[in-house]
């Protein structure tokens, strides 16, 4: 539709819009994440819910207890080898469009506890992350920076067409392999379908 | 409170032939410890919680600790026969000591408000003999330490009435917390990695000048 | 084996007592008749093995992704119809391995990692290690370091137990509105911490011999009347909970912990002061300059629930009065001890034990020297793990959503019970 249209029509009381941006519209402003914190990150989300930060003015207020009944999975804290499992299955039960923010340098890569052996460096050796939010922790000022990146990308996305986005791909996984615990790792080490970092060169 | 000689003296009244030993420690004065064997550890750990000047009755701390095998430099004097005389030597010898695991345990007084007393429980070697007594029948607080110790050093804590890894998961074999421990290879990259990481680094991370 | 414990000891323990507190009007709580966990606790080594119940049992795993565990903690639990036959705790799905990663690396770089253990209380957490390890190289803390320490630990302590009330009430199904009140005070105070160390909750504050940085100009004032202002939020927090009926009813009679067995089993902080038993380290070992101020150590008389709660709420007042008394007194002069080295430290060979009282409980830091730059062993005496030893004897019997009820009251941080 002509953007000139669009505008002469709106300012005349007439809204005109599609079916994706409505959609779209009532998606991002209605996130219901799941409740659901690990570490040390997870206080400063629940200080997001709060009402100094107040969560509740971008629509995503709405914690849900259950992976049902969410469509946002805020990685909040160190996943732990032990934990990875269970988030991963969480991931899996959540219904499409679902989207995962990784909430502070742990869910990243592992932060500062990179190098523990039971640490697993960065939950998108599992699943597809959207957002990441460096910090240590981060801000809730970052988490609400987060969400509207989020917003941003879900307003953007297409329902149709080739380069519609993943949730609406038939072919598209929606659940990824729940890794197992093995005698000194998990088993497989990381999804490699999913995880693929470029090589990385560098000078020394 | 007595001091730990006074201590180590009435339990030996107490308990005959148990064998004590003082590890003494110089940097922090009443952190020296008390080195009991295992096959007693459980009489002396009653004898403690009960005598009524001590009444430890409060186990806060238990730890595992791990040593290494180490070798010693000894200079010994040799007795050899030169040129058909005897003649004195020194020589330079290494000698092996044999690593061992460690249970450390810290004890104090509610009661009496006083501690603490510090004891030490020794394993003959860390791998087919890595066995303690456990102390859980006489501090409760010691049950999940001790199961802590022996999810990551393996000490085996006999007595112990629920065993089980409480860290890792139960499938997991191995002692991270063990000195000698191989960690697995899931390297996450590091923009500035040095010492044993930078070998790592290497592998997974070509480095220009090398490729 | 005797788990008993002298009778004097319970006696003892209350006559010095500073202050009981009063309880408010108890809403009648009809005994149970099922529950006696020091009977049971006599007949069986170990009770967790026990299994004499008859019918059909319900295993429940609560946990580790569930609403009302306080992060990644998990309980096994074994149901009787509602009631709990057995709980196991299932730990480890926050195992960041502190003490391996303190291990490889200095004893300064360890620091940042304490601020990780129990992430409410990251200045008590500084603290107790650089407590440890002062006592293990022999340093001194300038008077102005101390009155900084226990300024920070005191706020931390307010904010600490302010959250845990809150957590405690959303357990109970207030959800929002006490917590909304405790996270409003616990902005104010993150204020003043985030002015003095640069961070909200990741403080990085202590050093060995002292602190890292000076009070900012104004910081004094402006703590003065936040902690001015902590009375009143008190008063309204109370008002709002502490007579509330529901609270009382869920709470009081439930989880009930004898003094015998907290010691037993090496509880320590509120919980083992709701039991009656007088043992504060602040107190006990004097450590700091406690012993320059006035304040009491609030003790319970039934040990349960709600005297957990209500010591808490105590404690809070206490560090009020504490905080005053400091604020009033802090010198001028360094806040690090000049022989106090940052790089190249290595402290002589041996071992020291450290510990101070956390908002938690004791926590301690064992740490054994070989003379080099790192340490040889590093090892964390959590209080909040070695509080929930315990949990199954105060839950067994209980209905399950007592038990919801008896954890929140314990007062655990997985990034503390699993390191
Ligand atoms: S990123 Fe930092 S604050 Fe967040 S979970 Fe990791 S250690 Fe904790």
């Amino acid at each position: 539709m002509d953007e000139g249209l669009r505008s002469e029509l709106s300012r005349q009381g007439v809204f005109a819009t599609t079916i994706q941006d409505l959609y779209n519209w009532g998606c991002r402003n209605s996130l219901w994440p799941l409740n659901f914190g690990l570490a040390c990150c997870a206080i400063e989300m629940i200080a997001a819910s709060m009402a100094r930060f107040d969560i509740a003015r971008f629509g995503a207020e709405v914690f849900r207890p259950s992976p049902r009944q969410a469509d946002l999975m805020i990685v909040a804290g160190t996943v732990t080898k032990k934990m990875a499992p269970q988030v991963v299955r969480l991931y899996n039960q959540m219904p499409e469009p679902k989207y995962v923010i990784a909430m502070g340098a742990c869910a990243i890569s592992g932060g500062p506890f990179k190098r523990g052996y039971n640490v697993l460096k960065g939950i998108d050796r599992y699943v597809p992350v959207d957002v990441h939010i460096p910090g240590c922790p981060p801000r809730p000022e970052a988490l609400l920076h987060a969400l509207i990146t989020l917003q941003e990308k879900i307003a953007s996305r297409k329902l149709t067409g080739p380069s519609r986005a993943r949730a609406f791909q038939e072919e598209a996984p929606g659940e990824f392999p729940v890794p197992e615990y093995g005698p000194y790792d998990l088993v497989p080490a990381k999804n490699t379908d999913l995880w693929r970092p470029k090589p990385i060169t560098r000078n020394e | 409170m007595e001091t730990l000689e006074q201590i180590k003296c009435r339990i030996e009244a107490a308990i005959p032939g148990v064998g004590l030993d003082i590890q003494c420690n110089r940097v922090v004065p009443g952190q020296a410890s008390l080195v009991v064997p295992p096959a007693r550890a459980l009489e002396v750990a009653r004898f403690l919680r009960d005598d009524s000047r001590l009444a430890l009755d409060y186990c806060s701390n238990v730890s595992g600790v791990d040593w290494l095998d180490r070798v010693v430099e000894e200079h010994v004097r040799v007795t050899r026969l030169v040129d058909g005389q005897e003649r004195v030597f020194e020589e330079c010898r290494e000698r092996r000591v044999p690593g061992h695991l460690e249970a450390v345990y810290h004890l104090y007084s509610m009661r009496l408000k006083h501690g603490p007393v510090i004891l030490r429980q020794r394993t003959v070697n860390r791998v087919d003999q890595a066995r303690l007594a456990s102390l859980t029948p006489v501090w409760r607080s010691a049950e999940f330490q001790e199961r802590e110790a022996y999810d990551l050093f393996g000490i085996v804590f006999e007595g112990h009435p629920d065993l089980r890894r409480i860290l890792m998961w139960d499938e997991f074999r191995d002692s991270p917390m063990r000195k000698d421990y191989v960690e697995p290879d899931d390297y996450e990259y590091e923009p500035t990695p040095h010492d044993d990481l930078r070998e790592k680094a290497r592998r997974h991370y070509p480095i220009e000048a090398d490729a | 084996m005797n788990r008993r414990i002298p009778e004097d000891v319970l006696i003892e323990a209350l006559s010095t007592g500073d202050l009981v507190p009063e309880s408010p009007p108890r809403a009648a709580v009809l005994p149970r008749p099922d529950k006696a966990p020091q009977a049971e606790a006599e007949a069986s080594p170990h009770p967790i093995s026990r299994d004499d119940s008859e019918g059909a049992l319900l295993e429940v795993a609560v946990g580790p992704h569930h609403p009302s565990t306080h992060g990644v903690f998990r309980m096994d639990v074994v149901l009787d119809g509602e009631r709990v036959v057995r709980l196991k705790p299932v730990f480890g799905y926050l195992h960041r391995n502190h003490e391996k990663l303190g291990e490889g690396g200095t004893y300064l770089a360890a620091m940042p990692y304490t601020d990780r253990l129990d992430y409410f209380c990251s200045l008590t957490n500084n603290w107790a290690y650089a407590l440890a390890v002062e006592r293990l190289a022999g340093l001194e803390v300038p008077e102005r370091a101390e009155y900084i320490r226990v300024i920070t630990a005191e706020l931390t302590r307010v904010l600490n137990h302010a959250c845990l009330i809150g957590f405690l009430l959303q357990e109970l199904g207030a959800m929002g509105t006490p917590i909304m009140y405790a996270f409003r005070e616990r902005e104010k105070i993150l204020e003043l911490v985030e002015a003095l160390t640069g961070s909200r909750m990741m403080c990085n504050y202590m050093r060995f011999g002292g602190c890292r940085c000076d009070l900012p100009n104004g910081w004094i004032e402006a703590c003065r009347d936040v902690v001015d202002a902590l009375p009143r939020f008190l008063d309204e927090f109370e008002n709002l909970l502490s007579t509330n009926e529901i609270l009382m009813a869920r709470t009081q009679g439930i989880g009930v912990l004898s003094s015998e067995l907290a010691v037993q089993a090496g509880v320590t902080g509120p919980m083992l002061r709701a039991s009656g038993v007088n043992y504060d380290l602040r107190r006990v070992d004097r450590y700091g300059i406690y012993d320059r101020f006035e304040f009491g150590v609030p003790l319970g008389a039934h040990g349960d629930v709600y005297d957990r709660y209500m010591i808490r709420m105590l404690e809070m007042r206490e560090s009020v009065r504490i905080l005053q008394q400091a604020l009033r007194a802090v010198p001028a002069g360094p806040i690090i001890n000049p022989k106090a080295r940052l790089r190249g430290f290595k402290p002589p060979v041996g071992e020291v034990y450290g510990r101070i009282e956390a908002p938690k409980g004791e926590l301690g830091f064992y740490l054994i020297s070989d003379g080099s730059a790192n340490p040889y062993r590093y090892r964390i005496r959590p209080p909040s793990f070695i509080n929930l030893t315990i949990l199954e004897d105060m839950c067994r019997g209980a209905t399950l959503q007592d038990t919801v009820v008896i954890l929140g009251a314990v007062d655990i941080v997985m990034g503390e019970v699993d390191r």
